[in-house]
């Protein structure tokens, strides 16, 4: 691991004037489950790295009439247990519950679960966000089982946030602070797939902090997580969809249907969303959803099945969302 | 002369006991010191540098950089120019420093500049293996042609696979290690405390007995953890160079890269039976690797040895990828997995339940009486009667039941062991011997046998193991240990009693061998009021202590161990149709290996393969890349292994009874790590109604078994 320089600041405007305008310059350490990894495998080597844990306004869960905020260094586990969280959007609470280990649960932040770096295998042995060798995509044509099956793109890892989907589904806007002032960006538009290798997969820019999130008062809409998980314990999902229904009676009124693990930012399924509107959820519909969700998936040599994945989570995040699982 | 043989069960008073291993607090508490705890004054942290290339010729190194970093302290070249790198993460060089992230920096600066070679890193595709796949002759036994041919005789053709998995030890390969002068210290993680000195020696061409070997605790080996290997030599070596102690331990990554493997095998099996059931033949074309080496065929069919005819042909296939060591029951698992469930697709094609076809073909194996018997016992454990059902469970809903069975055997007699017994004036014992307890409670085991025998309670013993000074005894490997270990502590400590006898005796005026060692007391035989305490009776020492050794020669073992285990294990299992993950409801696991010297150890033994099983079974692989050739899962997050949650109920039955306990101890490493990849792919098989051909049961490969190519229901 490179040397760096540790800062502790207390306000968020220290915080920001200890930022750079390149990633070399400096590294936000939230809980640092994933950065010492970063770090460790000469990932990122920032020069100076920059604990934000310590600034209060960072942190805390409100409730207003607006909505709800989340500030960047809630712990997953922090937000899993919250009254309000739990009440109005059980879909965070079951993409948290899929972070199976308790340990990161306690550390990590949802600040850092949607700013964390994909986990592609290629990416982490060290070929690149787009893995290319010799003008060869090693996704493409070499081991992609957990790849994406979105693949219209140079980029074909997934995005590996578990909130992602859910937030993007729930409409959750994203703010983003540094030295020069703030801004807000939607959820959706926070994840991007980068199209050259240089570029990253999230609109946050070297001298910003992720410092709050806030999410539209859930006013009767239903929504819910489905994630396949190979395994019950530490493992990452194999496919997942969050849904979001506005409900007229039975009904649904609009939908929003994002699926995660399947494409290098939360895939937001447009042809499932407008297939439910005016629909009442039953097993048939939910599954016709979730073949039209998929529809235009193009998987790699080797993940065929989790297009099938993709669709079973459509269905039965529908029916969880709709009470009927 | 001594009678050394084991007191018949009615009369055990220690051994037979479930008792707890009695380094458990030390271990949960964190006191217990493990070779990675150890710390040294002034201690250098080292790292290796490995190849990112699975074939290469090293063409030039430079490590002037590096070496001009401050802190670090030393750095030896393993790959001069000139060396062909076999496989990726093959060791290039080694570099001492005060940190390891010095270390690691350093590593990073050292410039290497590789002709890199075309390299072969997967062996799924016999086909495309070409001149890396080297077979082995034929082997043929009675007339498979004609039978298969015979009318009256079903046959069944299927593929089958189980995939190269790795150790991952949860503490890496590695030692720390101090030259003081001429004398050298070591804290290696190993299996082999009398033999790990010898080989260090060797490499550093000392004597043997300039190097002292401790080791109290380790964090696992599973057969991979014999050899001092070239960590240790250039470790030795850095800290002769220095004069500091140096700590080099493989990281995660090169632990699963280098740290050894077990062989893949693969097979295309033709089986056949009569429509009674009975197996009349088999032939086999299968193939392994376990490396540059290939991989040999594992011992098929498995258990079943004496189907009448059989045709064997296999390949080895060398590839550019870490090398195997010995795993927990080396090509057992592979065995079973090749041979059990092509019996369970035969039993099927005949519209046989498959216990009902395993008991019927149990003459076909070396113990038929105890297979039925265990596979009776295990049946009724998994409640057979109430969830079987032929293949594929026609319930409606998408999640599908089944059941499976494996079976296994091994040998497990009793490594060669010394030990001395000594019984001090003051009444305390020691026992010392050159061994180790690599989390199986050897520790433990010594102390009961020495308690058994000499009539005192398990505290009063104190076992000390972990020193090369004491006297050798063999390595942990093939389930060797507690047959060898026991025997030549029951021996040790039988000599030492003879001795404090002869002071008894001379004292109550009786002959030696009316006495006994009972309840902390030598007595006569039956007569507790004609007798003397232990304690007083050690004090009859005066000042000399009596010190005495115990042998277990392997060739004369004298009843104490034997070989020869047998299992059975069962899986039942839910398997999701829509999605293809497959959850553990319940494993069972009965299994012998004659006398048991502590059955509460032995089964947390037995439960911890019956882990391994359901990691091997359901998600464990090594994932090789062909263009890179590196191995893409060498992390805990995608070389993925069970947690709690995903190993369901598991039961375990040792199977003790006066016959097996007649055969004296037989070792228990490995047999309980052989059968359940199998029976958890016979379970999934009866479930969903078809095979899923290769381990383990991903959602990926249960999908493509379900609906083909394309995986949609
Ligand atoms: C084995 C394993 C399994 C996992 N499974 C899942 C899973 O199923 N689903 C899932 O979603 N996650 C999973 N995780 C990931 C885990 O949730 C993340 O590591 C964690 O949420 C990151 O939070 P952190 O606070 O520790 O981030 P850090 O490690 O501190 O930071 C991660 C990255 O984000 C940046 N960063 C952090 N906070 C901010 C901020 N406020 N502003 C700007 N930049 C910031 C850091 O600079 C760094 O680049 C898993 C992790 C492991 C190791």
């Amino acid at each position: 691991m490179q040397g760096f320089e540790y800062a502790n600041p207390a306000t968020l405007k220290e915080a920001t004037a200890l930022l750079g305008n390149g990633w070399g310059d400096a590294a936000v350490l939230a809980g640092g489950t994933d950065l010492l990894t970063l770090m460790k495998e000469y990932l990122m080597s920032p020069k100076r790295v920059v604990n934000i844990k310590g600034i209060k306004e960072l942190g805390g869960i409100s409730k207003s009439g607006a909505g709800l905020r989340i500030g960047a260094t809630v712990t997953v586990d922090e937000l899993m247990s919250n009254a309000a969280v739990r009440a109005e959007y059980p879909s965070l609470v079951q993409a948290g519950r899929g972070i199976t280990s308790p340990q990161i649960r306690n550390m990590g932040t949802v600040g850092g679960d949607l700013c964390q770096r994909p986990r592609c295998w290629y990416f982490r042995n060290g070929f690149g966000l787009l893995g290319v060798k010799d003008g060869k995509s090693l996704v493409r044509e070499g081991e992609n089982k957990y790849h994406a099956i979105f693949t219209g793109q140079p980029a074909l890892f997934v995005s590996a946030s578990s909130f992602g989907p859910a937030l993007v589904a729930l409409g959750a806007k994203v703010k983003l602070a540094s030295a020069s002032g703030t801004r807000e960006v939607d959820a959706a538009k926070f994840f991007v797939a980068p199209q050259n290798e240089g570029a990253r997969e999230i609109a946050l820019l070297p001298n910003e902090i992720l410092t709050e999130i806030v999410i539209p008062a859930a006013r009767g809409a239903k929504n819910a997580t489905y994630e396949v998980r190979h395994k019950d314990a530490l493992d990452w999902p194999l496919a997942a969809a969050s849904v979001s229904l506005s409900m007229k009676g039975a009904t649904v009124a609009s939908a929003r249907v994002v699926l995660g693990h399947v494409a290098p930012t939360p895939h937001a399924a447009a042809a499932a969303e407008s297939l439910l509107a005016g629909k009442t959820i039953t097993e048939a519909v939910a599954d016709e959803a979730g073949k039209a969700a998929v529809a235009d998936a193009k998987p790699l040599s080797g993940n065929a099945y989790k297009v099938q994945l993709a669709r079973v989570a459509v269905k039965r995040a529908l029916l969880a969302a709709a009470g009927k699982a | 002369m001594v009678d050394y043989s084991w007191p018949p069960m009615n009369k055990r008073r220690v051994i037979g006991q479930r008792l707890n291993r009695l380094d458990g607090p030390a271990k949960s508490s964190g006191k217990a010191k493990y070779p990675t705890d150890v710390q040294r004054p002034g201690l250098l942290h080292a790292v290796i540098l490995s190849s990112p290339h699975a074939h290469a010729r090293v063409r030039s190194i430079d490590i002037s950089a590096a070496q001009a970093m401050p802190g670090v302290e030393d750095i030896r070249v393993m790959s001069p120019a000139g060396t062909e790198i076999q496989w990726a993460g093959a060791e290039v060089a080694a570099i001492a420093a005060r940190t390891e992230e010095i270390a690691r920096d350093a590593a990073r600066a050292i410039k290497v500049d590789y002709e890199v070679l075309p390299h072969l890193v997967k062996e799924d595709d016999l086909a495309r293996a070409g001149n890396r796949a080297k077979a082995a002759g034929e082997q043929v036994t009675g007339d498979p042609d004609t039978v298969f041919r015979e009318s009256g005789v079903v046959v069944h053709e299927g593929s089958y696979s189980i995939p190269v998995i790795t150790h991952c030890c949860l503490e890496p390969h590695g030692s720390t290690i101090e030259y003081k002068g001429e004398k050298v210290e070591m804290w290696p993680s190993t299996q082999n405390v009398s033999g790990i000195g010898g080989d260090l020696a060797r490499s550093l061409n000392i004597p043997v007995t300039n190097v002292s070997v401790h080791m109290d605790y380790m964090g696992g080996g599973f057969g991979s953890k014999f050899p001092a290997d070239r960590w240790g030599t250039e470790g030795a070596n850095m800290s002769k160079k220095t004069g500091k102690a140096v700590k080099l331990y493989l990281d995660r990554r090169q632990e699963l890269t280098i740290g050894g493997v077990r062989p893949s095998a693969f097979a295309k099996v033709k089986i056949a039976a009569r429509r009674d059931g009975t197996i009349v033949a088999w032939q086999s074309e299968s193939w392994a690797t376990g490396g540059v080496g290939g991989g040999g065929m594992p011992p098929i069919p498995y258990v079943f040895t004496n189907i009448p005819n059989k045709r064997l042909n296999h390949s080895a296939v060398s590839l550019n990828a870490g090398g195997a060591r010995a795993w927990r029951a080396p090509n057992h698992a592979q065995a079973c997995a090749l041979t059990a469930t092509a019996m369970e697709d035969l039993a099927a094609k005949l519209n046989m339940d498959s216990l009902e076809f395993m008991l019927k073909n149990a003459n076909l194996t070396l113990r038929p009486e105890t297979y039925r018997a265990q596979l009776q016992k295990a049946a009724e454990l998994i409640e057979w009667k109430k969830y079987a059902h032929q293949r594929g469970d026609k319930t409606a809903g998408h999640i599908k039941q089944g059941l499976g069975i494996g079976f296994s055997t091994w040998g497990g007699a009793g490594h060669a062991s010394n030990c001395r017994a000594n019984i001090h004036p003051d009444g305390s014992v020691e026992v010392e011997l050159g061994s180790q307890d690599i989390g199986t409670a050897t520790r433990t085991a010594i102390a009961m046998v020495a308690a058994e025998t000499l009539g005192i309670p398990v505290e009063q013993v104190k076992v000390k193991i972990g020193e090369n000074s004491y006297p050798a005894s063999g390595a942990s490997g093939g389930s060797t240990t507690i047959g060898g270990v026991s025997s030549s502590t029951r021996k040790a400590a039988m000599n030492a009693l003879d001795k404090l006898m002869d002071v008894v005796a001379a004292s109550l005026n009786v002959p030696k061998d009316n006495l006994e060692a009972v309840d902390q007391r030598i007595q006569v035989k039956g007569n507790p009021d004609k007798a003397m305490t232990f304690k007083a009776a050690c004090q009859k020492l005066g000042v000399k202590s009596i010190s005495e050794m115990g042998t277990n020669d392997p060739k004369n073992p004298g009843g104490l161990n034997s070989q020869g285990a047998s299992g059975v294990q069962m899986a039942h299992v839910s398997v999701d149709i829509e999605t293809g993950v497959v959850r553990m409801n319940k494993f069972v696991a009965v299994q012998d290996c004659g006398l048991v010297v502590n059955p509460k150890t032995a089964e947390s033994q037995v439960y911890g393969a019956c882990i391994m099983n359901i990691c091997a079974g359901l998600m464990e692989e090594r994932v090789m890349d062909q263009i890179t050739g590196r191995v893409l899962n060498a992390d805990m997050e995608f070389y993925k292994l069970a947690g709690i949650k995903d190993i369901g109920e598991i039961v375990v039955h040792m199977d003790i009874t006066p016959e097996h306990d007649r055969k004296g101890i037989i070792g228990l490493g490995e047999p309980p790590a052989i059968a359940g990849p199998a029976a958890i792919s016979n379970a999934v098989a009866n479930a969903i109604g078809v095979r899923v051909p290769g381990l383990p049961m991903t959602p990926e490969r249960v999908l493509k078994a379900l609906y083909g190519e394309r995986s949609l229901a």
